[in-house]
């Protein structure tokens, strides 16, 4: 494989495609029962739904991006949920980006865990979400704004900003509220990186609805119910040092998720920035697929038959 | 070399394991163990239901289609758990339990909307209210007495 990637100059390109192989050929193990999914539209902001206990959720999503006085670029990532309980979900994410007439990097991995900690649902339901993130500079997949990240920041070529390693802790209390059909969602973000840096901070909001709320009565893929409409905002609100909203970039994204039958999800979303420290456009689309008891299934192969 | 031996290796294995598990899945042995017996102290969180939520009516009691919808909620969302007719698996108890089928609409509505998230039991407010309700009506009519009969659960 190394002479192969050295041959076609492409570098860590190599390393996803020996990973997309991977998943590919993991997918036909756990690939029965999938569970069909009621996921949210949003690609930034989180709600207060955990991923069902047992359950795995392997879902890829994209962001293309334009820069002005640069290359557009193209970032993605793969996201592995996983319900370990009723109340905690944990994450792993593997990310990498594409920067259009330079080069295709790995740009790193994130574990993230979310915890619900009250027993019953209330009118608005905190998560609390500790995320530990290894990326390196050329990270591009946009998944918050935090403190004074801005759209100059992707100028810098991927060569020289892979070089720069990050180790950062990023918290996130979430509060979500669902009411008569609509989710309505507010996170708050504080991150660090662990080097000697300030804390800086971030935010998302977003509100979504289904279609239609009551379920039909025949199976169906394209009935209103199995898509849900919203719109997200997000943005970064400075550091310790200078916190507020001076040079920081703010985004708002429609967004759209279609549940399907089958247990695939799909997921579309054109976000605009609002000021001139933002990308003008970012175009995120993903689709995932939950598959259902591939925490049983896991216990099984390692308890053995009885 | 080395590389895309070892890749070939790894895939060859999770496909060796994906051939095994197949076979084990169509040898009609389900992986886990069916033998559906729960402690019926899980049915107790149905008591914990508050009256408010007990006495509401299923609005979509009269409607023809709730059952029909219902049932197709359950087999997307339910039926890894509870099992396919409801019957319970190893994960989850059965919902044909007198303890369940006695409750009122209300009491199922309010688990639905909360959950028991310490024992597993997902909070299912995702679904709108209307697809809750639906569930409701499918899992009444599953075999619990008429609507007119149905007793509410005793005061705390």
């Amino acid at each position: 494989m190394a002479p192969f990637c050295r041959l076609v100059a492409i570098g860590s390109f190599c390393r996803l495609v020996f990973l997309g192989i991977l998943l590919l050929s993991l997918l036909p193990v756990f690939a029965p029962p999938a569970a069909l999914a009621q996921e949210n539209p949003y690609f930034v902001a989180y709600d207060h739904y955990l991923e069902e206990p047992g359950n795995l959720e392997i879902e890829y999503f994209s962001t293309f991006g334009t820069q002005r006085g640069g290359n557009n670029f193209h970032a993605y990532w793969v996201e592995f949920e996983y319900g370990a309980t009723a109340w905690w979900t944990t994450e792993l994410y593997l990310d990498g980006q594409t920067t259009f007439n330079d080069s295709t990097v790995f740009t790193g991995f994130r574990w993230e865990n979310r915890v619900r900690p009250l027993k019953h649902e209330h009118f608005i339901n905190p998560i609390l979400y500790v995320e530990y993130e290894n990326k390196n500079g050329a990270d591009k997949i946009l998944k918050e704004g935090e403190g004074h990240d801005v759209e100059s920041d992707f100028l810098v070529p991927n060569a020289e900003a892979r070089k720069e390693h990050l180790h950062e802790i990023e918290l996130k209390l979430i509060l979500s509220s669902t009411f008569k059909g609509w989710n309505f969602t507010q996170n708050t973000l504080a991150a660090k990186d662990l080097s000697n840096s300030p804390w800086e901070f971030g935010y998302a909001l977003g509100a979504s609805r289904p279609l239609a709320l009551k379920a039909s009565a025949k199976r169906c893929t394209l009935c209103p119910q199995n898509f849900v409409a919203g719109v997200e905002m997000y943005g970064g609100l400075g550091d310790r040092h200078s916190f507020g909203l001076h040079h920081t970039s703010h985004y708002l994204a429609p967004a759209l998720v279609w549940n399907l039958p089958s247990g695939w999800t799909l997921r579309i979303s054109p976000g605009f920035g609002l000021n001139d420290n933002s990308h003008r456009f970012l175009l995120r689309w993903g689709v995932s697929r939950e598959i259902a008891g591939f925490g049983s299934m896991v216990s099984w192969l390692f308890r053995g038959r009885k | 070399m080395k590389a895309i031996a070892a890749a070939l290796a790894v895939c060859t294995s999770f496909l060796a394991v994906s051939v095994v598990l197949a076979w084990t899945q169509n040898s009609g042995k389900p992986p886990v163990a069916a033998a559906p017996k729960y402690d019926p102290a899980i049915y107790a969180e149905l008591q914990k239901a508050p009256e408010k939520a007990r006495n509401r009516a299923n609005p979509l009691q009269n409607d023809p289609d709730a059952v029909a919808a219902g049932a197709i909620l359950f087999e997307q969302h339910c039926a890894e758990c509870h099992g396919h007719s409801a019957e319970g698996s190893r994960k989850a108890p059965s919902l044909l339990a007198p303890e369940v089928q006695s409750a009122t609409p209300g009491t199922l509505f309010w688990l639905l909307t909360n959950g028991v998230v310490r024992k597993k039991m997902p909070v299912w407010s995702k679904l709108p209210e209307p697809q809750r309700w639906q569930l409701v009506r499918y899992i009444k009519s599953l075999g619990g007495p008429a609507p007119e009969a149905e007793s509410p659960a005793p005061k705390p």
